[in-house]
């Protein structure tokens, strides 16, 4: 039987301090459309949707949140680019905005009242608020203005921009933050919990470290502190070990894992200061047996859970939708028999 | 000028600093006084293998691969000409992102690939049917897909499934983020190998040279 509430769950391990159970963030995007026997498509196309999906999500397998998170693109959306819908996956950001590095001067941020794609994503907030009763916290989600150009752009001119035209860069990077804050700001205002800062682009499998100090970290370190609300910074199935003392300067309070990583050596290294969140294998989950995924959960408790700072999630921040219910649930039941405090060794 | 282990250090200390007229001027072969096939077997491909090893390792990031196979191909092309003889004799080879939109890893292996002398057409972005029109259209006897999104690794099982009827001995090297992930994967989806980047990718090619 439960002891505490979701949101109980969540704030005692980010005290780092042991829960009743350790806390797990099932990070399921398109799963709430199987739910509602819709289309990706048709799922996404309003926030009632969602919000419904994730309530049903959260009945079915009881983890501690809900995740109101759309498609990283949503964000380019709301900038005026296309996104484009597959059948089996997450929506993909269309063809770049920005086609040359000089229409960034031209450049104006959108604003996030009245804008559509955003608005729907406050509607499923505003509405999964109403009904979380203040028990589960619903965990917003912004793309950071270090990581955004790789859709508005495309990576490789991305790229080219950071390393050989600072001066635009920095334009582009001042637009990008006021954006962002404001968006993370609406999502806080209409009810998240938490805003996940999604920056794959600083992690040291995209970036040297050298390079982040001058650039992901500023920009981090800027744009959190005027986000009105707790944060965590995910690095996207990227590596943090080697700036993890960095991240924890940033003011965040977790960080996301690689699978890449030793889990040991992660919860090691943020030393009570970050709280870690992490790192199930979401393509290889496509593939496991229950007694993987069994293995899989209950390895991961053993290396990271004791002492609290630590939440169950898969390495990505989404789920993949080829992961059967099956597993979901096996991950959700062992999570539950498994990851009791204290923990049984 | 140092003995050709200091050449390969310097021209790879000088790629991961992105210092374009030193890379320059260590590959002259005033300097060096090798061929220009020499230079890239020599050193080139020698630093792209080191430079391969240390981000396996998760020492480097990809940026600096990015950067790094950038200025080798813009170096190489100086130095061979496509449209002499000096490339090489080679399988037809292509590459391509399958159904995805994800360009960046296809465009760092292709310049390594060309980086190391040998010439591979850029498909671009395909989907399962268009690509295997081009592989059939172009005699192509080494594919090289792409992809960072899962549904997209999934499809090439479709790709492999057409070439089975149509041209059963084209080899399928894939690579990307899922396929790092999870190991299996590449068996999953039928191809042939997959490459973590493309020193691997380059292996593979030098093997089906002397097959």
């Amino acid at each position: 039987m439960n002891t505490m509430t979701s949101l109980q769950r969540v704030l005692t391990a980010l005290g780092q301090k042991e829960p009743d159970r350790v806390p797990l963030f099932l990070l399921l995007t398109m799963h709430g459309a199987k739910e509602l026997g819709m289309s990706i498509k048709e799922y996404f196309s309003k926030g009632e949707n969602v919000a419904k999906g994730q309530l049903l999500l959260r009945e079915k397998y009881g983890n501690d949140c809900y995740y109101a998170f759309f498609y990283a693109p949503i964000e380019v959306e709301a900038w005026g680019a296309d996104v484009i819908y597959r059948e089996d996956g997450p929506p993909n950001s269309g063809e770049p905005l920005i086609k040359n590095i000089d229409d960034i001067l031209k450049l104006k941020p959108p604003v996030v009242k009245g804008n559509l794609a955003l608005e729907k994503n406050l509607e499923c907030i505003r509405l999964l608020k109403e009904n979380g009763a203040d028990e589960v916290p619903i965990i917003g989600v912004v793309m950071s203005p270090f990581s955004l150009p790789v859709m508005q752009m495309g990576f490789e001119k991305y790229l080219i921009l950071m390393h050989e035209h600072p001066e635009t860069f920095e334009h582009l990077m001042k637009l990008n933050e006021e954006f962002i804050v404001s968006w993370a700001n609406a999502q806080i205002e209409a009810g998240a919990t938490a805003i996940t800062y999604f920056d794959p682009v600083s992690s040291t499998s995209i970036i040297p470290r050298e390079l982040f100090l001058k650039t992901g970290f500023q920009i981090a370190k800027r744009t959190i502190s005027k986000i009105n609300g707790p944060t965590a910074i995910h690095l996207a199935s990227g590596r943090c070990l080697p700036i993890i003392d960095d991240l924890a300067q940033t003011g965040t309070a977790i960080v996301g894992t690689s699978v890449l990583e030793d889990l040991v050596e992660v919860k090691s290294q943020c030393n009570g200061r970050l709280t870690v969140l992490g790192n199930l294998n979401g393509i290889e989950m496509c593939r496991w047996t229950k007694r993987e995924a069994e293995n899989a959960v209950k390895d991961a408790i053993d290396k990271a859970a004791a002492g609290g700072g630590f939440i169950l999630s898969d390495n990505h921040g989404e789920i993949p939708y080829q992961v059967s219910d099956e597993i979901i649930m096996t991950i959700a039941e062992t999570t539950r028999k498994y990851g009791k405090y204290p923990l049984k060794r | 000028m140092g003995s050709s282990k200091d050449i390969i250090y310097e021209f790879e200390k000088a790629l991961l600093s992105l210092d374009k007229i030193e890379t320059k001027r260590l590959l002259n072969n005033e300097n060096i006084n090798l061929t220009p096939n020499e230079i890239v077997s020599q050193i080139v491909v020698p630093a792209m293998e080191r430079i391969g090893e240390s981000w396996q390792e998760g020492n480097l990031a990809l940026s600096q691969i990015y950067m790094s196979g950038r200025i080798c191909e813009t170096l190489i092309d100086e130095l061979l000409d496509s449209s002499s003889n000096k490339r090489k004799n080679q399988p037809n080879m292509g590459i391509a992102v399958l159904d995805d939109f994800h360009f960046l890893g296809k465009r760092i292996i292709h310049s390594q690939i060309r980086s190391a002398g040998f010439e591979i057409k850029d498909y671009g972005r395909k989907t399962v049917e268009g690509l295997v029109s081009s592989i059939i259209e172009d005699k192509i006897e080494i594919i090289f897909i792409s992809t960072l999104m899962y549904p997209s690794a999934l499809s090439i099982k479709l790709v492999k499934e057409k070439l089975s009827d149509l041209a059963p001995n084209v080899k399928i090297i894939v690579g990307g983020a899922p396929f790092n992930m999870d190991k299996k994967l590449w068996k999953e989806v039928g191809a042939d190998a997959m490459g973590s980047d493309g020193v691997e990718a380059l292996k593979f090619i030098n093997q089906i040279i002397k097959e």
